[in-house]
């Protein structure tokens, strides 16, 4: 042999069944709905939107109640993207954001949208913009971004505690 | 050394498959491991979890896991990408060290999120062996016909096993398969991969175990609360044999028979055998490897909840062996028992741990 | 009240990182590492009683619990082998437990390693495996923690230039370490602030890279440690801790686990004063700014100060306070090593072993992992008298 062999190439391909499980239930219909349902923590009473799990992870018991949140929200805090990577299927330089939607006392990650990168705030009122109703899934992916409402910025205070 | 016991346990039913994500199949057995000590989850000094990424599909995948323990405030906690039986020898250093007293450790997984014999495959040398995509029952079946060729073993001492388990877990409500079985019945069933059959394969399941343990005087002011016995860790030890299929003879299991003998099996009678066995071959073997006796006159009774044949929940499997060792001390059936937890191919690696009354 | 033995490290052992170590095997990077802890031991396979193992995610390398398969690489058959798995903060978490196997009275010589070949596998896919239900907005961890670093810096009020002043630091302490995975000896804090934003406000000289490496560290009981005739450093006190991934009102910039840990881990070491006992930092820093973050929450700086210490040069090796002498994650990031390599590094430097990184007369040093979404902590310290 003249050549070594240094390298294979051993491609690896399996196929997962994924759970959301029944707690998220709810949620995931509302999402079919064109709503952002939540659920509350039957011990700290603090509302869960999307409800992993089911569980609220402070108290470690089962979140109960289904609480509406939203539609709008406020950008706690937020990233602008500019690096490419494989699996990523949204144009650079884009806006990652956590929104705290009224009504929730936990933030979700998604898209901002609608507005120069360099003008996204910290405080920014936001209002979901919702794919064609016959794409509709049960997934946040439901929602192609969030733009700004015009309000007027939310005061720090009133989801400084979330960052 | 300090005193160590398993105080109390807990098992989710061994499901074919279920729709539960880990934290929601998780939670009401760590709950139910808690009532069963008699503790709140404040109580606990440590927490250690055995699950496997590759199983679940998903890197990081024990993160939830910490979500369903209301880790707040936060709490020790640690994790083994191993069955939860090697959590609990993490859990049981610990304890040693003087740091905690108490730890709840558990183990779990759902093989149905994907083939799991197919998984296992990607445990084995990934340059010359893996790309072959030889699946975990013929990987076993290798063994199983290298046993039958040496004389070791006969198909009908392998029916034996399946008859016998099954049969113990018809008092498991655990179990997944049950049944009273005859060994010409068995016999009839159709290779899968021969040499084995169907009912020399583990029942592939979703479960979870989970464990309390608690050192001295904490062991026995809990457990008398509660009126049980402690199921003192006499001797704990585990270790493994090389996976080189050349370098290592799969006819007996040298890393079983040292752990057993490190953690002092022979040292008196055996009342019960828990082995973490997922195929019936495998089983034969582990009996000579801890020194044991497989008789109808032996006073050790193996596998009496059906072992991990009847219900195999990977990455709990191993940990239930032990909680089901530790349940018969407790609750007065045996004086002295074993538990054993094993993982790899051929039984590559094995885990052996001395349970006694006091 | 049970008493621990005690546990000194007597031997440290790394490869040449790099992003792609073609030339070896996953066996072979492992007993680069290992090879160089035993010489630097003075010991031998056949001497070790137990072999503890860290890394991260197995998709990295497409090997499900690859120390099955390194049984014959690592002598190890016959022996105990056992594998920890806590994201990000492992190679921290390993040393512990190694440590543990030592101070339960249980094992005499415990080797232990952590390592990622992560060229092998797709480090970016395997790090964010799509998901179904949920909205995939994240860059990988770049993307997770840039919002959480411009919480810190709107509420400290930091000047813009920290991160980078941090990364031009750590880039440059890397050029005195020949193991280190970047070598950029030009960098200046002007040429890093025209560095591109990657997740603004994170810069890509900000940024760690992704590395393949192996960290190995051979730790001994006291008879044993005693009877060695090299330096060593002993363990004077380990501490972890960890909190749920997400729940309202979490504070990520400062977690409570973080400072748990800290507190646990000073009160167990009998230290008062972080900044004044401690002589040498190894922290886990992939993204810049968490330097002055972390700096707060161990409690080495004062709230919302700890950019000033940034600022004021007390963290460069000539300060009060060095920190990543090595480079740290920012220069060199396999992530199962990484955690071993702080852990590690901050013993080379109480074994006087750092060569051109080495800081004069360090009897005290720290050593700190974290993982997950800043959930998961690791820390140790160890000093040059036994504790």
């Amino acid at each position: 042999m003249s050549e070594e062999v240094l390298r294979i190439r051993t491609p690896i391909g399996i196929h997962y069944q994924y759970s959301a499980g029944p707690h998220t239930s709810s949620h995931l219909h509302g999402l079919m709905d064109g709503k952002f349902i939540g659920k509350r923590c039957p011990s700290c009473h603090l509302v869960y939107m999307p409800p992993r799990n089911g569980t609220c992870a402070k108290c470690g018991v089962l979140l109960a109640e289904d609480v509406e949140v939203g539609p709008a929200g406020t950008i706690t805090t937020f990233c602008i993207v500019n690096v490419p990577f494989l699996g990523q299927t949204i144009k650079i330089p884009y806006v990652a954001a956590t929104i705290l939607l009224d009504g929730s006392d936990l933030g979700i990650q998604h898209l901002i949208q609608e507005v120069e990168a360099d003008e996204v705030r910290m405080g920014m009122r936001v209002e979901p913009v919702w794919r064609p109703r016959e794409e509709w899934e049960p997934s946040l992916s439901n929602i192609t971004y969030f733009r700004p409402t015009g309000e007027p910025d939310a005061d720090f205070e009133s989801f400084g505690g979330h960052l | 050394m300090r005193d160590v016991a398993i105080i109390a346990s807990a098992q989710a039913p061994n499901l074919v498959s279920t729709t539960a994500t880990p934290v929601e199949m998780l939670m009401p057995v760590v709950d139910q491991a808690l009532a069963n000590a008699g503790i709140a989850r404040s109580e606990v000094g440590f927490w250690c979890h055995g699950s496997c990424d590759y199983m679940t599909g998903q890197p990081f995948s024990f993160v939830s896991a910490v979500d369903a323990l209301g880790a707040w405030p936060p709490i020790i906690e640690s994790h083994v990408e191993a069955d939860g039986a090697w959590a609990l020898y993490e859990a049981w250093l610990k304890i040693q060290t003087g740091e905690v007293d108490t730890a709840l450790v558990f183990g779990n997984g759902r093989s149905s999120s994907s083939d799991i014999n197919r998984i296992l495959t990607l445990q084995l040398d990934p340059y010359v062996v893996a790309p072959l995509w030889p699946d975990d029952r013929s990987i076993a079946a290798i063994q199983a016909r290298a046993c039958l060729e040496a004389g070791i073993i006969t198909p009908q001492q392998m029916a034996m096993v399946a008859v016998r388990n099954h049969h113990h877990a018809l008092t498991n409500p655990y179990a997944l398969r049950k049944g009273d079985y005859t060994i010409d019945e068995l016999l009839q069933g159709a290779l899968v991969a021969d040499p084995l059959r169907e009912h020399d394969c583990p029942a592939h399941a979703d479960g979870v175990t989970a464990v309390v343990i608690a050192a001295g005087d904490a062991a026995r002011s809990i457990s008398a609360a509660r009126g049980s016995r402690p199921a003192w860790i006499r001797g704990i030890d585990h270790r493994i044999d090389t996976q080189n299929l050349g370098n290592r003879s799969i006819t007996s299991l040298p890393s079983a028979e040292l752990a057993a003998a490190k953690a002092g099996v022979g040292n008196d009678k055996v009342d019960v055998a828990e082995l973490h066995a997922p195929y019936t071959h495998q089983e034969v073997l582990l009996v000579a490897a801890l020194g044991l006796v497989d008789s109808p006159d032996s006073s050790t009774s193996i596998n009496p909840s059906g072992g991990a044949l009847c219900g195999n929940p990977m990455m709990s499997a191993g940990l239930a062996r032990l909680a089901e060792a530790a349940s018969r001390v407790a609750d007065g059936s045996a004086d002295r028992a074993v538990g054993h937890a094993s993982s790899g191919p051929w039984m590559q690696q094995n885990l052996v741990c001395v349970l006694e009354g006091e | 009240m049970t008493v621990a033995e005690r546990c000194a490290v007597i031997g440290v052992g790394q490869t040449q990182h790099a992003s792609c170590r073609a030339d070896v095997s996953i066996a072979g990077l492992v007993r680069e590492a290992v090879d160089r802890a035993l010489l630097s031991a003075h010991t031998t396979m056949a001497e070790i009683d137990a072999i503890v193992i860290g890394k991260a995610p197995d998709m990295l390398e497409g090997v499900m619990m690859p120390e099955l398969y390194l049984v014959d690489a690592l002598a190890a058959s016959g022996k105990p082998v056992f594998r920890v798995h806590t994201a990000g903060s492992v190679g921290g978490s390993t040393a512990i437990v190694a440590a543990q196997h030592v101070m339960s009275g249980v094992h005499k010589r415990v080797l232990t390693i952590g390592f990622e070949k992560q060229s092998d596998g797709n480090a970016m896919w395997a790090l964010s495996v799509p998901l179904p239900f949920g909205m995939p907005v994240h860059a990988g961890a770049g993307g997770y923690f840039s919002p959480i670093i411009r919480s810190y810096i709107k509420r400290s009020g930091a000047p813009s230039h920290i991160g980078c002043m941090v990364a031009v630091k750590d880039r440059t302490n890397a050029c005195l370490n020949p193991y280190a995975h970047l070598h950029e000896p030009d960098w200046t804090l002007e040429k890093a602030m025209e560095s591109p934003m990657l997740w603004d406000p994170v810069r890509m000289v900000e940024t760690c890279p992704s590395s393949d490496g192996a960290m190995a560290l051979v730790l001994a009981a006291e008879d044993v440690a005693d009877a060695h005739d090299g330096p060593k450093a002993w363990v004077h006190a380990t501490a972890m801790r960890s909190e749920p991934t997400q729940f309202a009102g979490r504070n990520q910039v400062s977690p409570q686990a973080s400072e748990d840990c800290a507190q646990d881990l000073w009160r167990k070491a009998g230290i008062t004063s972080p900044i004044d006992e401690i002589d040498a930092v190894e922290m886990y820093v992939p993204f810049a700014w968490f330097e002055p973050m972390w700096l707060e929450s161990l409690g080495f700086a004062p709230k919302d100060q700890g950019w000033r210490f940034v600022e004021d040069g007390v963290t460069e090796m000539t300060g009060k306070l060095p920190v990543n002498c090595s480079g740290g994650v920012l220069s060199t990031n396999p992530i199962g090593a990484s955690g071993m390599l702080r852990f590690g590094e901050a013993a080379m430097q109480v074994m006087g072993i750092a060569g051109e990184h080495q800081i004069d007369s360090v009897r005290k040093a720290f050593g700190h992992a974290y993982g997950g979404g800043s959930q998961f902590f690791a820390m140790w310290v160890v000093g040059a008298d036994k504790p």
